[in-house]
């Protein structure tokens, strides 16, 4: 348990690059020319897709990362979630991570939605008797009716992520990282992870929410970081004029 | 500290389970394949090799199964191993997984099917007029054991170094069919010429196969195969974490 005074995310002065390959060469090029392509091969140029992020998310802050597409908003998660690793500098988690990035990372289309449940929840961190234990709620929760014990390829593209969310929010995270998810699933479904999400946020979950959507961000989070470019442009609570105007209001 | 070793063991047998169901959802026979592959892979050997290929026994089909079952226990684990990472893509690069159940798993899992088939493949034996040998009491857990670290070590580097040398697996067919000729399943060990025998060596299989029949046919365990095999599990248990470990930080980065 991280004690309540330790931010629950610090990164500090993490920067993240990818070495860039170029177009292959195939096979005859690689033979004929081998000492110019071990040259180039060793000078090969860097995408910086994070560049010296320094930030911190107090525990039960709800934080949201903006920024267009290749601005590094899934780099910074997936540095989150622990899945890539720094290239230089340190990122410091407090506590359980549950990550909702690409809902049900791991699920198989031959399992059913029970068992890629009970799969999932032990890869996020539970053990299985904690899955046991948890899969009438996680049931209850993705509400897909009988669909929970047939095979996972009969689902639509909402069932599952309806099933992934649920197997999230029952991990009890201390720190639950969103990626674009909510896109899918229909405007009930929706209402309903947002409902949790701030059920979860009540009971003093942090949040971490990547998005492009600034009218989300501003009606959840406390404060919002934006990306340009791999560098952080701002930090601050939203900016109120992202909320449309309240029809009858003012 | 306990409790995580308790979770990974719980991983990896839940991985298990899964390829299982996988596996046999759809499929009629189900586990027996495990038993049928080598089977009906032995009888095709034994239709193709027995008229032209003298070797000395009076039961080729009982030689070659005895063979047969620890190699594709083998060829298994290997064939499959560099797609280990690639098919579960979203796992490394999404979560915190500890990379190396993966591969554990996959081996693990090989190891199981292999287990099912000697469960069933042994007591027919006996219903054949074999008579179980005290030594097995040792040798199976031994060999198990030994060709264990050799399929495990194998899997940790094929499984990591498929991911950034994409070519591997293909290569790691190819390589798989000249061992199974370099490993004495077709012909006993005693075929192999002299001069060739340091060099067939280097194939953990040229010592476990034998090794497996010699123990299950014949009762013995023979004391310098068994040397051959635990240096070839020791070197591939150690090349496997080398590799891994070297490459563990840039999976999620090569997929």
């Amino acid at each position: 348990m991280p004690r309540a005074s330790e931010p629950v995310v610090e990164f500090r002065g993490v920067s993240k690059s990818y070495v860039l390959h170029g177009p292959p060469l195939g096979i005859k090029h690689t033979l004929l020319h081998l000492p110019a392509v071990l040259r180039e091969a060793r000078s090969r140029p860097v995408f910086m897709a994070l560049d010296g992020a320094d930030f911190t998310v107090e525990r039960g802050e709800c934080f949201g990362v903006l920024g267009p597409n290749g601005s590094g908003k899934s780099t910074l998660l997936a540095l989150a979630a622990g899945a890539l690793r720094p290239t230089r500098g340190e990122v410091i988690v407090r506590g359980h991570v549950c990550p909702l990035l690409e809902t049900g990372a791991g699920f198989h289309g031959d399992l059913t939605g029970r068992e890629n449940a009970l799969l999932n929840g032990m890869i996020l961190g539970l053990s299985r008797r904690q899955v046991r234990e948890r899969l009438e709620g996680i049931r209850a929760f993705a509400d897909i009716g009988s669909f929970f014990d047939e095979p996972l390829r009969t689902y639509s593209a909402g069932m599952v992520a309806r099933l992934g969310f649920g197997v999230a929010v029952h991990t009890d995270p201390d720190l639950l990282l969103v990626d674009e998810v909510l896109a899918v699933g229909d405007e009930a479904f929706q209402e309903r992870c947002l409902e949790h999400i701030d059920a979860l946020r009540r009971r003093g979950t942090t949040m971490l929410i990547v998005s492009h959507d600034r009218r989300l961000l501003a009606r959840h989070c406390d404060r919002v970081l934006q990306l340009r470019a791999g560098r952080i442009e701002a930090l601050a609570p939203p900016d109120p004029s992202w909320l449309p105007a309240r029809p009858g209001a003012a | 500290m306990l409790s995580a070793w308790r979770h990974h063991l719980e991983l990896i047998a839940a991985l298990v389970g899964k390829e299982f169901r996988i596996r046999y959802r759809s499929s009629l026979l189900g586990v027996l394949w495990s038993l049928l592959n080598p089977v009906c892979f032995a009888l095709v050997l034994y239709a193709a090799f027995r008229p032209v290929l003298h070797v000395p026994t009076d039961d080729y089909v009982a030689f070659l199964l005895a063979g047969l079952f620890p190699w594709q226990w083998f060829a298994n684990t290997v064939s499959s191993a560099p797609a280990v990472y690639l098919g579960n893509a979203t796992l490394v690069k999404r979560t915190a997984l500890p990379r190396m159940l993966l591969p554990i798993a996959s081996a693990t899992n090989h190891l199981v099917h292999f287990g099912v088939a000697l469960g069933v493949a042994l007591p027919a034996l006996m219903l054949t007029g074999h008579r179980p040998a005290a030594v097995w009491l040792a040798g199976i857990p031994l060999l198990l054991l030994l060709q264990g670290a050799v399929c495990l070590g194998l899997a940790l580097t094929l499984s990591a170094l498929n991911v950034v040398l994409r070519d591997l697996e293909h290569l790691t067919l190819v390589i798989l069919n000249l061992l199974f000729f370099m490993t004495p399943t077709l012909y006993p060990e005693e075929m192999v010429p002299e001069q060739l025998r340091a060099v067939f060596a280097v194939n953990p299989m040229y010592h476990l196969v034998p090794l497996w029949r010699h123990l299950v046919l014949d009762g013995r365990l023979d004391g310098p195969a068994l040397a051959g095999a635990a240096a070839c599990a020791v070197a591939a248990l150690l090349l496997g974490l080398a590799v891994h470990r070297r490459l563990e930080a840039r999976l999620a980065e090569g997929l």
